[in-house]
């Protein structure tokens, strides 16, 4: 765990580099942790899809699945892997400032 | 008297049926008990299908005769559920009215949603074992199969029993050891999660056990496209890996009836129910239990029986007009079969991961450890499913509540709990 400033407010990471506090996220944020992990800046598409996690995080207690996201973002899978490689989930996850989507077992 | 309309007749339709029959008299509830075939397939036994060491013949056998007299037991499809109105819809326009609604209609593979994967090849080089047919085809290949790459991919959570994949590797490995080719074989097993396992203790014994035995371990691989006629699996960030036989799990998708009913379910149809108390989060009169929830645990017969337990003591609080007095700790088991007659155990919750120790108590099978003690209690685990589980009987020592007694390295607060 560590405390850096992003976007001007001192927030608490856990070791991947997810936010511990999902409230304490805002947009200013999202552009830095993006920065981060090699997108800069965000595009339409990319905001699409960050504003979409923090809906569903709001909504339901936890960010979807790449499938779920394929099949109720708007966006394909395929579309996603483009705007965030390595892992739309997961990183998506990281610059909407909420947990990393459990490995359901 | 009250209706409670029971939808899917496996292991935890059956189950809750039965247990519930016996809570009460015939003139006190009447019990509907719907499924679209008569095929109940003991779904654990499909892992042994490919090596021989058990028939599709032997794991299937009729829904009905499984369920109880005095249950209204019927063959026929679920169209949806109107949960405002409490109504299920069936086809050739029956309608059930009910006072309280059970859904335990699983899960069902969609190999389709995997490009390429039901196309060219498909049954000829790549296989699943998740279903009776795929295990009986691979069993054919298998004993035929000459040496090559041999290739198992999960292409995505959550998949029904997430250790089998695993256990196919290690029964694959002394499969093809007794055959006397394993030399000639390069096995692989690629997932999308970051480890061999999601639970971190797990994960790390059971990615030791992979690189025992000589099999690759391939992390974060979400596949995209599998090409059976070019041997080729394909990543969404362009990865390939190449296979002469590919055993593929494919993803799973609740019932179709569950995304046609508002509110019942989420996007992938599994439903949404409190993970303590069973309910769906659409409306109190209706529970969910087993493979059909979208509850963070296992899709496994041991956690389908122990919400069991638990569902049906709920249900008759429900119906007597009382607060829900039991619940769901989350508990898991399952036997993790490791091939040349050994078996090894694991025993969890949704707080506490799988820890090394003893089951149910200090004394009993070893837990995260292999033993032939744990393998004979897997295939002990057939003859109890069909005789005590289903018919809704306690197995001895057996609990829905995770047992803390036996577990090393549990937390000082967990040790209190134990004492208490």
């Amino acid at each position: 765990m560590s405390v850096e400033t992003i976007g001007g407010i001192d927030v608490e990471l856990n070791e991947e580099g997810f936010l511990l506090d999902p409230s304490k996220w805002n947009e200013a944020m999202a552009v830095e942790l993006a920065r981060r992990e090699g997108i800069d800046p965000l595009n339409d598409q990319q905001w699409k899809v960050v504003h979409f996690m923090r809906a569903e995080y709001e909504a339901k207690g936890a960010g979807p699945s790449v499938r779920v996201l394929g099949k109720t973002s708007g966006v394909t899978i395929k579309e996603l892997y483009q705007l965030f490689p390595k892992g739309p989930a997961k990183l998506a996850a990281k610059i909407a400032g909420i947990p990393k989507p459990r490995g359901c077992i | 008297m009250h209706r409670i309309v029971i939808l899917g007749a496996g292991t935890g339709g059956t189950l809750v049926a039965n247990r519930l029959r016996k809570v009460f008299f015939p003139d006190e509830a009447s019990i509907i008990c719907v499924d679209q075939d008569d095929r109940h397939v003991y779904q654990p036994g499909l892992l042994f299908v490919p090596f021989g060491l058990s028939d599709t013949e032997e794991i299937v056998r009729p829904r009905g005769r499984q369920i109880h007299d005095h249950i209204d037991y019927r063959n026929t499809t679920v169209l949806r559920v109107d949960v405002a109105e409490q109504r299920v819809f069936l086809t050739d326009d029956v309608e059930l009215d009910y006072d309280v609604l059970i859904v335990a209609t699983g899960c069902v593979l969609a190999p389709e949603e995997t490009e390429g994967l039901t196309g060219p090849g498909w049954m000829e080089k790549v296989f699943t074992f998740y279903m009776p047919e795929g295990a009986a085809a691979l069993a054919e290949k298998l004993s035929s199969f000459n040496g090559g790459r041999l290739v198992v991919n999960v292409v995505e959570m959550p998949i029904k029993c997430p250790v089998a994949p695993l256990e196919f590797c290690f029964l694959a490995d002394w499969y093809l050891t007794e055959r006397g080719i394993r030399d000639q074989v390069q096995m692989t097993y690629v997932t999308p999660l970051d480890a061999a396992f999601t639970k971190p203790v797990a994960a790390k014994h059971l990615g030791g056990m992979l690189k025992e035995r000589g099999i690759e371990l391939v992390t974060e691989f979400n596949t995209s496209e599998v090409d059976g006629e070019g041997g080729r699996l394909i990543s969404y960030d362009e990865r390939v890996i190449d296979f002469d036989l590919a055993v593929v799990i494919p993803v799973h998708n609740g019932a179709s009836y569950v995304t046609a009913s508002p509110g019942l379910g989420d996007a992938l149809g599994f439903v949404l129910t409190d993970p303590h108390t069973l309910q769906s989060l659409s409306s109190p009169n209706v529970f969910a239990l087993g493979d059909a929830t979208d509850l963070p645990v296992s899709k496994a017969g041991s956690v389908t029986d122990f919400e069991g337990e638990i569902l049906v003591q709920n249900v008759c609080d429900f119906l007597a007009g009382k607060p829900l007095s039991a619940s769901y700790d989350g508990h898991t088991n399952c036997f993790i079969e490791t091939g040349f007659s050994k078996a090894m155990l694991i025993d969890f919750s949704y707080d506490v991961e799988p820890l090394s120790g003893h089951y149910p108590s200090a004394v009993g099978f070893s837990l995260l450890k292999e033993s032939h003690l744990n393998h004979l209690g897997k295939l002990m685990f057939q003859w109890i499913y069909w005789h005590s589980l289903l018919p809704g009987r306690n197995i001895p020592g057996i609990h829905s509540d995770m047992p803390l007694a036996g577990k090393q390295g549990l937390t000082n607060q967990q040790k209190e709990e134990v004492l208490r």
